[in-house]
Order: C-alpha cells, then sequence, then structure tokens
C-alpha cells in the first residue's frame, strides 16, 4: 500500500493544473454562450490528451494509452477546477462505450463524433409501461419490411427525450424467440415520422421523463447494433456503465460538504445547528458512511488497475446501493436540518438547477430527487436480488415467466 | 498509488486464516467458550510461533518490524475466527511501549514480548466511560502507582500491564508486583475475559515520552478493534449464507425469501465495502498521521454500530435457534459488543470527530 504518487504522475498532476489554469475562459471568449465555454475548452482538453481518453482519435477521442492513476488525477483536477471534462451524457456515457464495444465501423464513425462534441443528443429507450424490473418481457415491436425496421409500441420514462436527437434501444424483433434472444438494439432518429414524444410532469414539478409513442416509425435496417437476438447482451454493457455513471464518490464527498455549510448556517435552539449534540452524531455517522465509499473506491480503483478485479466483485456490486442510500441520508439530514421551511415549493430557479444549490428550497428539491437513483438503472430492490444472488450464491428468485 | 494489499500480506492472512480453521474450528471455539478462560496456550504459542507477538517490533529487538495495517490484518482475521486469546492486549502494549518508550525502556522491555516469554495487556479503561488519556486517573507518586482500572483483559494470565496515569502517561507494570489485586469481572464475550486490577503503591517503570503520545495508542486500539469486528462481521454473513440455505421452510430453503436475501444483502453492502475503511485507517495511522487520530474515531464507530446491527439480524435471522445458547452466532455477536463498547462507543468517538474536525 502506497498512497504516494510516483516523480511521473507528480509531474503529470502538475501539467494538468497548469493546463486548467486556462478555465474559466477569459477574454472575448468569456463572452460567448456558457455552452460554447464548454465546447472550446473541452476540444483543447482533447489535444491535450485529458479528455474522451478511452475513445479512438479517429472518432473524436485522444486515445491515450490507459493509465488509470492519470485518469484519476485528470478527474481529481478538473473537478476542482470545475472545468468541463467527458460528457456524462447518455449519448457519451452510455452509448459511446456501447458502440465501441459493439457497433461496426459505419456506425462508430457516424455517431461517435457529434456524440462526443455534444452536437448530437440521445435517450435511451428501455422501460415500457408493463416491462420495469422486468425489461426483457418489454414488447415494443420492430419488424422488419424490405430494407426498413417497422416500430410500434411505447416507451416510459425516457429521460431528456424532448432534447434529443437519437434513441438507442430495446425492441422486440424475433417475436418467437424465448424472451431474452428476441430483441434487438436499434438507433432511432427521433425525427422520423411516427415518433412521438408526450412529457410527463415529476412530483418535483419539472419535466424530465417522458413516454414515446411509436406508430408504423419506419428506420433504415442498418440502424442495429450487433446482430438481431442480441439486444439483450449488448445492453448489459450500458447497464455496466449506467451503474458506474452513478456510483460517484467525489458527488457524495461534495454533497457531506454542502451538508456540513447548511448544519452550520442553519439554527437549533437559537443556537448553529451543528453546535448541537444530536446533530454531531448524526453528520459524524453520515461522514461514515461517504468515507466508507470513497476508501471502497480506491481499493476498488487498484484492484482494476493490478487487474485483480475479481477481488472486489461484491463491493463493486454494492456501489449503486450504496450511493444510492448514503446520498439519500445526506438529503433526510438536510431536510430536518431545514426544518420549518420544508413545507415551501421549490422555485423554478431552484428546478433549473436541479436544486445543486444550497438554498432551502434547493435542499427540498434535492430531497425529493435522492429518490431517483433507488430507482432508475435498476431498481434497489433488484440490485440487493443481484448482491445475494451473484455476491452471496443465494437461490435466484422464483420466476413465472422465462 | 495503490491502495491494496502486498503479496506479503495477503500470505499472512492466508496463513492465519488456515491455521486459524485447522485449529480453532467452530467445535473448538466451543469448547473454549464454555470454559471461558478466553485462553488457549496451544493457540497463543503458535500465534507467537508465526511471529504475530512482535509484528510490529522493530527487528533489532526480535520483531518484525511491520506496521499497523499489518497488524489489523491479523486482527481481521482473528476476529473472523472469534479466536481467544491475549492478542489485543498484547498488541496494543507493545505497541504502547514503542510509542512512548525512550530507547532503553524499549530495549529492556519489546525482546521478550516479540518472543512470547512475556504476555503484556492494557489496563487503560476506567469506569464510567473514562478512556481517553485526558481522563486517566491512576495516580504515580515516583515510581510507585495507586488506584483502579475496571476493564483489564486476560489480566490473569498476563505478565506485564500497561497502565495509563493521570496526566496521559503511560506506566509499565509487573503484574507479580506489590499492591496489585485482581478482580475477575463477569464479562460479556467469553474469548476475552476481563477483570478489575488495583494497584496500591504499586512499583511502576513510567514511559519516558508519554507526554501527548498516549493518544496514539488510542487510536491504534481503535483500529485494532474495528479490523477485528471487521473480520467478525464477515464471518456472521457466512453462517448466515449457511444457515439460509440450509434451513427449510414451506417446502424451499428461506433463501428463496425476498426478505431474506435482502436481509443478507444489505448486511453484506453495510459490512463488505468497509474493509478498505479499516485498511485506510491502518495505513494512515503510520503514513498520515496528521488525520489519523479523527479518521480512527470514524472507522471504530462506524464499523462496530453497523456490525452491531449486522449481529442483531443475524439472531433474528436464525429464528428461535438464534436466540439459543447452542447456536453459534452469539460467539461473534458477544464478540462485537466487546468491541463497540471497549475504548469508546461509536457515540463517543463520533462526538470525538466532531470535536477534531473542528464541527
Amino acid at each position: 500500500m502506497d498512497l504516494e504518487y510516483s516523480e511521473e504522475h507528480v509531474q503529470f498532476r502538475a501539467t494538468v493544473k497548469e493546463f486548467l489554469k486556462g478555465w474559466p475562459l477569459t477574454g472575448a471568449e468569456a463572452e460567448l454562450p456558457i455552452e460554447e465555454q464548454e465546447r472550446i475548452f473541452r476540444k483543447r482538453g482533447i489535444v491535450e490528451g485529458y479528455v474522451y481518453r478511452a475513445v479512438p482519435k479517429q472518432y473524436g477521442g485522444s486515445e491515450q494509452p490507459h493509465d488509470a492513476i492519470k485518469d484519476q488525477i485528470i478527474r481529481e483536477e478538473f473537478y476542482l477546477a470545475k472545468a468541463p471534462r467527458d460528457l456524462s451524457s447518455q449519448g457519451a456515457g452510455l452509448l459511446v462505450p456501447t458502440l465501441l464495444e459493439y457497433g461496426n465501423e459505419e456506425q462508430k464513425a457516424k455517431y461517435i463524433p457529434p456524440t462526443l462534441a455534444g452536437e448530437q443528443n440521445w435517450c435511451q429507450g428501455y422501460s415500457e409501461p408493463g416491462s420495469g424490473s422486468d425489461l426483457a418481457s418489454l414488447q415494443c415491436q420492430a419488424r422488419l419490411e424490405g430494407d426498413e425496421w417497422v416500430i410500434n409500441g411505447q416507451k416510459i420514462w425516457t429521460s431528456s427525450a424532448q432534447r434529443a436527437h437519437m434513441m438507442f434501444g430495446l425492441f422486440r424483433t424475433e417475436p418467437d424467440a424465448k424472451k431474452h434472444a428476441g430483441i434487438s438494439y436499434l438507433l432511432i432518429p427521433m425525427d422520423t415520422p411516427g415518433v412521438e414524444v408526450r412529457p410527463l410532469r415529476e412530483m418535483s414539478g419539472g419535466y424530465e421523463f417522458n413516454e414515446v409513442f411509436f406508430t408504423d416509425a419506419r428506420i433504415p435496417a442498418a440502424n442495429i447494433v450487433a446482430e438481431r437476438g442480441q439486444g439483450w447482451q449488448v445492453s448489459r454493457a450500458t447497464l455496466v456503465h449506467e451503474r458506474n455513471l452513478i456510483g460517484n464518490p467525489f458527488m457524495m464527498r461534495e454533497a457531506f460538504r454542502d451538508l456540513l455549510e447548511l448544519a452550520k448556517a442553519r439554527k437549533k435552539n437559537g443556537r448553529p445547528a451543528i453546535e448541537d449534540a444530536g446533530v454531531r452524531q448524526r453528520l459524524a455517522e453520515i461522514e461514515g458512511y461517504v468515507r466508507t465509499s470513497e476508501t471502497s473506491n480506491m481499493m476498488q480503483f487498484t484492484a482494476g488497475n493490478r487487474g485483480e478485479m475479481a477481488k472486489t466483485m461484491r463491493p463493486m456490486m454494492m456501489n449503486k446501493v450504496f450511493s444510492t442510500d448514503t446520498m439519500q441520508r445526506i438529503m433526510k439530514c438536510a431536510y430536518d436540518l431545514i426544518g420549518g421551511d420544508g413545507v415551501y415549493g421549490p422555485n423554478d430557479a431552484d428546478l433549473d438547477t436541479w436544486g445543486r444549490t444550497t438554498t432551502s428550497r434547493g435542499w427540498i428539491l434535492q430531497y425529493m430527487f435522492s429518490m431517483g437513483p433507488a430507482i432508475a438503472g435498476g431498481a434497489s430492490n433488484i440490485q440487493l436480488n443481484i448482491i445475494g444472488e451473484r455476491g452471496y450464491g443465494l437461490p435466484r428468485d422464483l420466476r413465472k415467466t422465462s | 498509488m495503490d491502495f491494496g494489499l502486498s503479496e506479503e500480506q495477503d500470505m499472512l492472512q492466508e496463513t492465519i486464516r488456515g491455521f486459524a480453521q485447522n485449529e480453532c474450528p467452530t467445535t473448538r471455539l466451543r469448547e473454549l467458550f464454555d470454559a471461558g478462560e478466553g485462553h488457549d496456550p496451544k493457540l497463543w504459542e503458535a500465534l507467537v510461533e508465526m511471529g504475530v507477538a512482535g509484528l510490529t517490533v522493530p527487528e533489532e529487538f526480535g520483531g518484525a518490524g511491520m506496521e499497523l495495517l499489518d497488524l489489523a490484518l491479523v486482527a481481521e482475521v482473528l476476529g473472523e475466527a472469534a479466536m481467544p486469546g491475549p492478542f489485543l492486549g498484547h498488541a496494543l502494549a507493545t505497541l504502547g511501549v514503542q510509542i512512548c518508550g525512550d530507547a532503553g525502556q524499549q530495549k529492556a522491555i519489546l525482546p521478550a514480548l516479540a518472543s512470547g516469554e512475556h504476555i503484556a495487556t492494557l489496563a487503560i479503561q476506567e469506569g464510567e466511560n473514562v478512556f481517553a488519556p485526558g481522563d486517566w486517573t491512576v495516580k504515580a507518586e515516583g515510581d510507585r502507582i495507586s488506584g483502579k482500572k475496571a476493564i483489564v483483559s486476560h489480566a490473569s494470565l498476563a505478565d506485564c500491564f500497561l497502565v495509563g496515569l493521570a496526566g496521559g502517561k503511560l506506566a509499565w507494570v509487573d503484574t507479580k508486583a506489590d499492591g496489585i489485586t485482581i478482580e475477575d469481572a463477569n464479562g460479556i464475550d467469553r474469548t476475552r475475559p476481563i477483570s478489575t486490577v488495583t494497584f496500591d503503591g504499586t512499583p511502576a517503570e513510567i514511559l519516558a515520552d508519554s507526554d501527548g503520545n498516549a493518544a496514539r495508542l488510542n487510536e491504534a486500539a481503535a483500529i485494532l478493534l474495528a479490523a477485528d469486528t471487521f473480520g467478525a462481521a464477515t464471518k456472521l454473513i457466512d453462517l448466515n449464507v449457511a444457515y439460509a440455505l440450509s434451513r427449510e421452510q414451506f417446502g424451499q430453503p428461506i433463501a428463496q425469501f425476498q426478505a431474506i436475501k435482502h436481509t443478507i444483502a444489505r448486511m453484506g453492502t453495510d459490512i463488505e465495502p468497509a474493509r478498505a475503511l479499516f485498511w485506510f485507517a491502518a495505513h494512515a495511522f503510520d503514513h498520515l498521521q496528521d488525520e489519523s487520530e479523527r479518521t480512527a474515531s470514524v472507522v471504530k464507530a462506524h464499523i462496530t454500530d453497523r456490525a452491531m446491527h449486522a449481529a442483531r439480524e443475524s439472531v433474528e435471522l436464525h429464528g428461535g435457534y438464534g436466540f439459543t445458547w447452542e447456536c453459534e452466532v452469539q460467539m461473534w455477536f458477544k464478540r462485537i459488543m466487546f468491541n463497540r463498547s471497549f475504548l469508546g462507543t461509536p457515540e463517543q468517538h463520533r462526538e470525538r470527530a466532531a470535536q477534531l474536525g473542528g464541527w
């Protein structure tokens, strides 16, 4: 065990820090819209080899030799500088790794560059009204007619579909095959006639997810990733990436830091709440979870770096439930600290920033949003099944269908 | 940048794990537990033979010169086995001499501890929640000490005590010296018996560099107790898995029921990732001393608290059998009770962490 960095990595960190002095932008560039500024800086990051390191240059990445420690240094330094790095959108975070693994040459060349540049937005078409945790029971149908797929059916809980140019999703293409073997992974332009997006309003008041209806929507036959009937297998790769997106210790550390600030700012019995014995106990207890997550992440990181991933299989499986529960503990504590102000509804401004503010109304939103990860990307109840079954060798749940 | 164990550390754990499985399986543990002496000379001698008694002692004094992390890895495996014996007190008393003794004292005391010739134990916890150096009350007059220590493990077995004194100093005492009264108490953990020890004008060697350094001893104790607890909790998960697979109700193993499966999965999620937490605390003790004291408190509170919860769930999962003396769960349950309460409860350590964090 050695938490010191090698001379090469110390030097590398210094170089990254130097580069990051260029953010935020200055002069005329600083007058541009923020999205444009981020695009400019991200391009510079690609040139220097800090952004999209695992993506080949021909697809718009920086194609750097694998070095997990450099990856980590970049993540830390960009995070501290609040500088734009790899997009964490559904396209860049989920579709691109999937295409790199399963896509054909044409698909990679066509979709990866605009997605990484933030010019092409994607949504994920997985869940259906009758297929949630039992995703493989999905019924939305794609039928091959000549050189086109004809799609009929419905998707639901489709986040950001209203802003998406494209959807990647799972469709039943082989109705006679067994459940999992009848599914294909298709890529659908959202402006295809017969594709209709209807927004769903969330309990937070915002509109982030949607229903998407397909009525004889026709897309080219070439818009399939891997072979017919392999969609389930392809989607497993996406899910792994999705769970990695969700279990992020930085996010927890930052939320915990905000919570401490809140406890200093709010009053309890006329004194700062942080001086209250009960509040102190609760904060220190939450810190135990936050630090467990951080150190477990370091352990998994090292195992991956050494090529000994198998040693940390169980903690890896647990990341999603662990971070979901820890974030909820933080948000519940914050909501209690807000006290009587918890009766207010969120402001529109808070909705625009997803509650990522430390105003009491922002915390109210986060209190609600913190339930999301327990549902999205594999509900906690299903995660616990996976931990029990694959982690501890307990028998699988009884299933009435297969 | 590498946060993982070395091959030697993996091997150290495997060696002791293999030894524990062969020489202290549950059947043998049960005999020792029921006998209540908390010691088996054969087990301890074998551990001494493997170098455990002097693991952190510098090589010049006959030890292996290893770090607290290595000691914590041993503690984890012993907790897994709930192995009776004087390891905890001996390891900590030894560390205390390393931390607070001057060169002459180390030279005089450590070789006999490393070789296993002497068994030492820790006499620092007093009654009424007193365990921190600043609160110790045993008085020293010249080289004689007087006062009372409420919770001393393996006191009757030990050859020497490391005693915490008023003002945060430490003293080294021969257990056969004058003025010592040992009164056995009814301890909850029968793998680690406890006694009250009274000193009345007892001759003692005051360790030279105790000022302020004795807090490091409490830090090390918190980390080793957390490591032992982690091992005990992983053992309980294994017991739960085995029981859930073998016990049948409604014509199927109870592991088939989600209520049982989720209980085990949640327990695992509470415990398994915390392995990294005690590793980090132990590593910080030797390498990141600025944050070590606060980390040790957060870690002891978190692991013992979560493990105690897991232990209660384990009893419940075993049903009526779980509440019997016969059921093996109780042996680890009580080991965790001891670890949780000894040298600072989660509540005390959390308040300490709050203070050290400037909250």
